[in-house]
């Protein structure tokens, strides 16, 4: 089944010069180890493919039931230098929630997870 | 030993509400109320006005507030602590202590200073010292000559030392935001300066508040139409206990929301490595963090894990980094996007032409694809309208003032539809970059005044 990130996980963003941070918490606790596995490092990257210059960091925190993903080369320089509308990555947390993932459908009717 | 210390944070950044630390301070009972007005380029902001006045370089805001406080906290007894000093902490103190005279107040003022390593940088550089760009490796020496600022980010020690000796405000430097909200908690219950988990606690308390009401509802994605009374939203307040765990709270009658998802937004925001944030004063675990609601708008934090900081402490320093410019344009239906796109062409093909050279050349769509790229997927044929936003960056200041003369021209001699240009010619901006270096604690020795 498709489920949006969007529907299970909401996000915050910011920045460390070039670097756009954005930490993914799942909406639900019990949804948590679902956007472990699913929310790799390339998975991620591969999302920004094209909108980062660097490579993609992953830490977890599952106190929180948070992911928190540095994406670097984000930010066209970062801070003052950057020409973006979005040079303090303010918005890449709602940019990386478009992602859709797939879930084999047992699974998403055991945790309850809405449909795309 | 009080049972509770409340902090209040009354600005998140130099520029939010003016009505926040009023609010704070009437709306309940508080001990302190904490003002956090720099950000990272503040700095050289503030450096740049003392150069014209050797009595500026300070936040200005922070008059604007202690007014709009003064007879409360007189009567009330609660204690300020800012970051307000900028580059000059003692002229802002004078400032402060001119104010409350004029109000017949008489306020003792703490000043914390030490932070500033701009007079002594070629100093440090001779000595060895490269302040190394924590980003890219690069030696300082690569763009001293262009520097504007340079301050060591300090711990808490010399905020504590200023209530210590009864100090009413406390005005600092390039404190963190962090010290000015644990500060007052290690002050208060007498938290030894290694007792790494009730320190890493205050620190976490005080990334939860440093942003003001971003974590009380304010730029806050979950169930953010549900959100009651923003336009009165209430600004946090740490409830702190002497064994390290604490509430966050707002005052009753505002809105916004506190609860477990709304903080934990907060505690995610500019995160790098949860198991290291480091501070001045200690190294503190996020990963260890744990909360709980406690009841309405109010949220229980514990747990929090510590340990010792590094024998670092980091740098800003700010550097002339060249110039830039962004000139926008409105496309309107039909085939907005095409229209701007035309445009786009046809500007780069003019810059061209007349041979000017920069850095970076940046087009944005905005209304299609600025802020999410491809990932907003094929843009609808039918957009009302669509922005251009043209920027470049160099560090010609002339061909960038070139450059801010071809936007209107568009408006008779380009595409179609065209319209908001009402603003005028974009303006030419001296870019003032970042540069995070670290140096060598024992380089960087704080100091504290009281004056009355």
């Amino acid at each position: 089944m498709k489920v949006r990130l969007v529907d299970i996980a909401h996000a915050r963003s910011g920045d460390k010069g070039d670097t756009a941070n954005v930490g993914v918490i799942a909406l639900d606790r019990k949804w948590y180890p679902l956007l472990a596995r699913e929310l790799t490092e390339r998975r991620v990257a591969d999302h920004f493919r094209g909108a980062i210059t660097g490579n993609v960091q992953r830490y977890e925190l599952p106190n929180l039931g948070a992911l928190n993903f540095l994406l670097h080369g984000a930010l066209d320089g970062g801070g003052t230098l950057s020409l973006k509308t979005d040079a303090q990555g303010k918005v890449f947390s709602t940019a990386l929630l478009r992602m859709v993932i797939d879930v084999p459908d047992e699974e998403a009717r055991t945790l309850g997870l809405p449909a795309a | 030993m009080k049972q509770v210390v409340r902090v209040a944070a009354g600005q998140g950044f130099w520029g939010d509400w003016l009505e926040a630390p009023r609010r704070q301070v009437e709306g309940g009972p508080v001990d302190y109320l904490m003002l956090d007005y720099l950000a990272e380029v503040t700095m050289s902001i503030l450096q740049k006005q003392k150069e014209r006045d050797p009595k500026m370089g300070y936040a200005r805001d922070f008059l604007g507030a202690i007014e709009s406080v003064l007879p409360a906290i007189v009567e009330r007894g609660v204690r300020v602590i800012a970051n307000a000093g900028g580059v000059n902490p003692v002229s802002c103190a004078q400032a402060v202590k001119q104010l409350a005279a004029s109000h017949g107040a008489t306020v003792k003022i703490g000043v914390v200073t030490g932070d500033d390593l701009l007079p002594r940088l070629d100093d440090l550089i001779a000595r060895g010292h490269v302040l190394a760009n924590m980003d890219t490796g690069e030696s300082l020496t690569s763009v001293r000559d262009r520097v504007l600022s340079a301050n060591a980010y300090i711990g808490s020690t010399p905020i504590v030392e200023a209530l210590s000796r009864g100090a009413q405000v406390v005005v600092t430097g390039r404190s963190t935001d962090t010290a000015l909200t644990m500060a007052p908690l290690r002050y208060e219950f007498g938290w030894a300066s290694d007792d790494w988990d009730k320190l890493a606690a205050g620190i976490v308390a005080g990334h939860i508040i440093e942003c003001g009401a971003q974590c009380s509802g304010g730029n806050c994605l979950i169930g953010w139409r549900d959100i009651p009374d923003l336009a009165n939203v209430g600004y946090p307040i740490v409830n702190a206990h002497a064994d390290g765990t604490f509430e966050i709270s707002k005052h009753p009658g505002t809105g916004g929301r506190i609860s477990v998802p709304t903080v934990t937004e907060q505690l995610v925001y500019e995160m790098g490595d949860p198991h290291s944030y480091i501070t001045p004063d200690v190294v503190a675990d996020f990963t260890t963090i744990q909360l709980e609601p406690a009841g309405p708008d109010r949220v229980r934090l514990f747990g929090i894990g510590g340990r010792p900081p590094t024998d670092k402490l980091k740098v800003s320093i700010a550097y002339r980094a060249g110039f830039k410019a962004v000139g926008t344009l409105v496309y309107a239906w039909p085939d907005a996007l095409e229209k701007a796109q035309l445009a786009d062409r046809v500007l780069r093909e003019r810059l061209d032409r007349l041979g000017l050279r920069f850095d970076k050349i940046m087009t944005e769509f905005v209304g299609a694809s600025a802020t999410h790229g491809t990932l907003a997927g094929a843009p609808n044929a039918d957009l009302p309208e669509v922005q251009l936003r043209f920027g470049v960056r160099g560090n010609d200041r002339a061909a960038v003032e070139r450059f801010t003369r071809e936007i209107a021209p568009l408006v008779l001699n380009g595409p179609p539809s065209v319209t908001g240009f009402a603003g005028g010619r974009p303006k030419v901006e001296e870019i003032v970059a970042y540069w995070p270096a670290l140096i060598d604690k024992t380089e960087v020795t704080t100091g504290v005044e009281v004056i009355a």
